[in-house]
């Protein structure tokens, strides 16, 4: 038996291990010394205390929403929550379809407000306008609208065009936005019953269908034709003091847009229209998730895309306009799927108890192979605790460089994993024990077992992969934190018992304790029911050697398995030896 | 444990040999009228239960509060929101929970406050979740994606390793069998399903195949030995590698189901419905019907589909033959523990 090479072998193994978990701890300590790496995984909300808001796109039926239009909405409502203070908030797309946004602690109304309103913001022109209560108007104070005018001077509020009913006219084909044969007799029944409550912002009306909708404190409604300029177009939003052209300001505040290409010419558009137009058709609204946050008037034609909104603004409600008209140039409109706000008291209850639970089920796990391997279940017990090391490594490495956060979920995904860990030692075990069974030394049959052990574990644990891949990859929310541990998991498994387990077994195999088979090795031949027959051989059991004796012929030999073949050569060369009922 | 490694050692050798392919249609009957069972009674019993994240709703939970009073949060909820019908449950040792309809964040709000008093603690020690009814459906819809796109995967990949699609096909006639009467417990036992509980039995999908792979590893092994002078049959070896593996599936399962069993008591007892406690039910439940059907359904399944082809009839047949001109001289030595069953 070549001593050398497999004891060579065994220690280069170990040799890697201890590279890639030096590797592990360096590349982690470096992120910790270069800022922004920790020695410890972030935590999810559910574990840490925080807010999680899960918002889902309003989709007219048959559209659907392109990762490049999640992304730029990903990035406008990260400025939105920056934009207010909060930091550490986490803001991602998830299963192509949602945002999940993660705040720290409990968030005020404002910043709440602020992420909800994520919204789609069009201009329409006005067909319609009445109110319908006339003293409704500011009687949400924190939305006071302001009463616009628009372009380059100051002007009438806007809301005494509000009150100018529209004539009918008869149905003829629409010949522009602003044409009022856009109002069909049905449109004009739901305008009158129409109550400003019962907006419907889930409901989105087709860019080219008219509107019906409301100020978004319900003080006027409106009949809007179709969309003008998108929200898209909007390239800037500030607001600021008018100034004169002598460069004095007026102490006015008003809110200047800058459009880009595409909405300054469809501005200039709109405006050459509206502004020849009398009355409330000479407003157009600024809608944003399908209210109207403002309707200016029109008084000229805006051919420089650089229009200025003014009215009874002061510095934070132009301020609150300006805002969202840049932020909420949202391509898409979400709406809130799910929001979740975890107490901190909580969250680390519930750590707690993941970790108690995870701390009895190892202890359990190792009480049960220690009863079942004896010393060879301290084994296991090494073992474990590389992959644990190895694993917590990667997690947090993890959360350094990708972002992720450890969940609850996840934590379980790591304590159902000790199982499965331990599950592929046991494989090679018996894999070891079955062939010291049939005779093989011990040097030999950890060889031979782990030829054939490791062909198992690499099958069992692809499914495993597999299932965890297929997870990660279709599934949404919580199912990927598990899914990533478990798939992590499995991987170190193998890397484990490849360069752990299999190594330090072969090297106690060549030590007095387990290559003698002390009843504690957990290895002992004689409790395997094979029978020592000189110094690291033994034969098989008296059943086999007795079945062996009697059929020496051609076909009994070839019926076993091969081990069981080898045996039984074993047995032939040394029958003289054999002796009947000396087993176990 | 000198016992249990006897155990083990007689079944290695033969010497000790349950015949459970043999035996196939008592399992099938078992299965079949398991089966029955998981998808009638939750028929009866009026369809499954769906946690709050499928119905949409408020949920608030208010943790290390010193009264367990429900009716207190009852009232909080109604004197703030009156038309709504709040669900109070105590969970674990000192939280409530209160589950509404959907309220508006306003109401959300207010609620919170109002239970914050009435139990006499800081607002952010309760929690509140707002479900909107479509997230339930996303999950589902990504749930059985995930499930049919991996059933397929599996299923190649399996078909590919052991070159026989019928080992697939046992496997995943097994893996069903799991999922079924898994999904069957909750059915019938009314546990709630939540996005939690989905977890744990799409894990089931790896779990249940990671323990059959196993088993049939050895299978293969045994199968693949039997020459043509064999003298066991084809069931025969495939009951062999059953026995032999008994106790390593014994060992893993129970090593695999220590953990999740102590996430269970944790979560159920301590920390009171949630994660824990649905993702790791779903996993018991499954990892102990998957271990059951490993043995039971897919090995005899195996052996079943193969039985008929017309190079192994032949072998079963000449295999008979050896074993029937030996009998005399030779102890069969209980590989096939009763022929007339495996060969039938």
């Amino acid at each position: 038996m070549a001593k050398s090479s497999p004891t060579k072998k065994a220690w280069r193994s170990l040799t890697w291990l201890g590279l890639i978990i030096v590797g592990l701890i360096a590349l982690n300590g470096a992120g910790v010394l270069t800022g922004g790496g920790s020695w410890t995984p972030k935590l999810a909300l559910d574990l840490e205390g925080g807010t999680q808001i899960i918002l889902a796109p309003k989709l007219e039926s048959g559209q659907t929403v392109s990762s490049e239009q999640l992304n730029q909405a990903v990035s406008i409502i990260r400025q939105r929550i920056d934009s207010s203070g909060v930091s550490e908030s986490e803001i991602n797309t998830q299963g192509g379809q949602n945002i999940v946004v993660s705040i720290p602690g409990t968030p005020d109304d404002a910043t709440l407000n602020r992420i909800e309103s994520s919204a789609k913001l069009e201009f329409r022109p006005v067909l319609v306008a009445s109110a319908p209560t006339e003293d409704s108007v500011g009687a949400d104070g924190s939305t006071a609208t302001p009463t616009p005018g628009a372009t380059d001077e100051a002007t009438a509020p806007a809301t005494d065009a509000a009150a100018d009913p529209a004539a009918e006219t008869p149905a003829v084909a629409p010949t522009d936005a602003s044409d009022l044969n856009n109002i069909t007799p049905a449109l004009q029944a739901e305008f009158d019953s129409f109550q400003c409550s019962d907006i419907d912002t889930s409901n989105v009306a087709p860019a080219d269908q008219p509107l019906i909708t409301c100020e978004t404190d319900g003080s006027v409604k409106y009949i809007l034709g179709p969309v003008e300029v998108s929200g898209e177009n909007i390239s800037d939003a500030t607001n600021g003091q008018v100034t004169t052209q002598s460069g004095a300001t007026t102490g006015e505040w008003a809110v200047n847009i800058v459009f880009d290409g595409t909405g300054t010419k469809s501005f200039a558009d709109v405006t050459t229209r509206l502004s020849g137009l009398e009355g409330a058709q000479n407003q157009f609204a600024i809608v944003l998730d399908g209210s109207v946050i403002s309707a200016p008037r029109t008084l000229a034609v805006i051919t420089d895309g650089k229009p200025q909104i003014t009215g009874s603004f002061d510095q934070d409600t132009s301020k609150a306009l300006a805002d969202q008209l840049k932020f909420g140039a949202l391509p898409i409109s979400f709406t809130v799927q799910s929001q979740d706000t975890i107490s901190a008291t909580l969250g680390s209850t519930q750590l707690q108890s993941g970790l108690i639970a995870g701390l009895i089920g190892l202890i359990l796990v190792v009480l049960y192979s220690l009863a079942q391997y004896r010393l060879l279940g301290l084994v296991t017990v090494a073992s474990l605790a590389v992959a644990g090391v190895i694993t917590y490594f990667l997690i947090t490495l993890l959360s350094w460089r990708e972002g992720y956060r450890l969940s609850l979920a996840g934590v379980a995904g790591l304590i159902v994993a000790i199982g499965i860990t331990a599950d592929s030692f046991i494989v090679y075990f018996e894999r070891v024990r079955d062939e010291l069974r049939d005779g093989r030394g011990l040097v030999s049959s950890v060889e031979a077992g782990w030829r054939r052990a490791i062909r198992t574990i690499i099958a069992s644990d692809t499914v495993n992969f597999l299932a965890a891949a297929v997870l990660f990859i279709l599934a949404v929310g919580n199912v990927r934190g598990f899914a990533l541990t478990l798939g992590l998991t499995t991987l170190v498994d193998l890397l484990v018992v490849a360069l752990f387990t299999h190594p330090v077994l072969q090297l106690l195999a060549r030590t007095k304790f387990f290559g003698e088979g002390h009843t504690l090795s957990g290895l002992d031949p004689r409790a395997l029911g094979a029978v020592y027959r000189g110094r690291a051989q033994f034969q098989p059991s008296a059943e086999v050697a007795s079945r062996k004796a009697t059929s020496s012929s051609k076909e009994a030999a070839k019926r076993q398995t091969i081990a069981e073949r080898k045996a039984a050569e074993l047995v032939g060369s040394g029958s003289s030896k054999s002796t009947d009922g000396k087993d176990s | 444990m000198a016992s249990f490694n006897q155990f083990g050692n007689d079944l290695h050798t033969g010497k000790l040999s349950y015949n459970i392919v043999g035996r196939r249609k008592v399992w099938y009957s078992i299965a079949a009228v398991m089966i029955l069972i998981a998808i009638l009674g939750p028929v009866l019993r009026g369809g499954f239960t769906f946690g709050i994240e499928f119905t949409g709703g408020s949920e608030f939970v208010l943790s290390e509060i010193s009264t367990e009073d429900q009716d207190a949060a009852a009232t909080a909820v109604t004197d703030v929101v009156p038309e709504a019908v709040p669900k109070v449950s105590v969970v674990g040792s000192d939280s409530i929970r209160v589950q509404t309809d959907q309220l508006s964040d306003t109401e959300s709000r207010e609620v919170r406050a109002a239970l914050a008093t009435a139990y006499s603690v800081d607002a952010a020690q309760v929690t509140s979740s707002f479900i909107g009814p479509s997230w339930g459906q996303d999950i589902t819809g990504s749930a059985i994606r995930a499930l049919l796109t991996f059933l397929v995967l599996a299923g190649a990949v399996m078909a590919l390793y052991f070159r026989t699609w019928k080992m697939a096909v046992a496997a995943m006639v097994a893996l069903l069998h799991d999922l079924v009467i898994t999904a069957g417990f909750y059915g019938i036992t009314g546990f709630e399903i939540t996005p939690a509980a989905v977890i744990g039995f799409l894990t089931i999908l790896g779990y249940s195949l990671y323990d059959t792979v196993v088993v049939f590893d050895k299978i293969r092994e045994n199968t693949m030995e039997d020459g043509p002078e064999s003298r066991r049959t084809f069931a025969g070896s495939v009951n062999l590698a059953v026995n032999q593996t008994l106790v390593r599936s014994i060992n893993t399962s129970i090593v695999a189901v220590l953990p999740v069993a102590s996430i269970l008591v944790i979560g159920a007892f301590v920390l009171g419905a949630g994660t824990l406690q649905d993702i790791s039910l779903a996993l018991l439940i499954g990892m102990l019907v998957g271990t059951y059907s490993t043995i039971f359904i897919a090995a005899p399944l195996y052996a079943q589909l193969r039985e008929n082809e017309p190079e192994i009839r032949k072998r079963d047949k000449k295999a008979l033959a050896l074993r029937a001109k030996a009998t005399g001289t030779l102890p069969v030595a209980g590989t096939d523990a009763t022929p007339a069953d495996v060969s039938a």
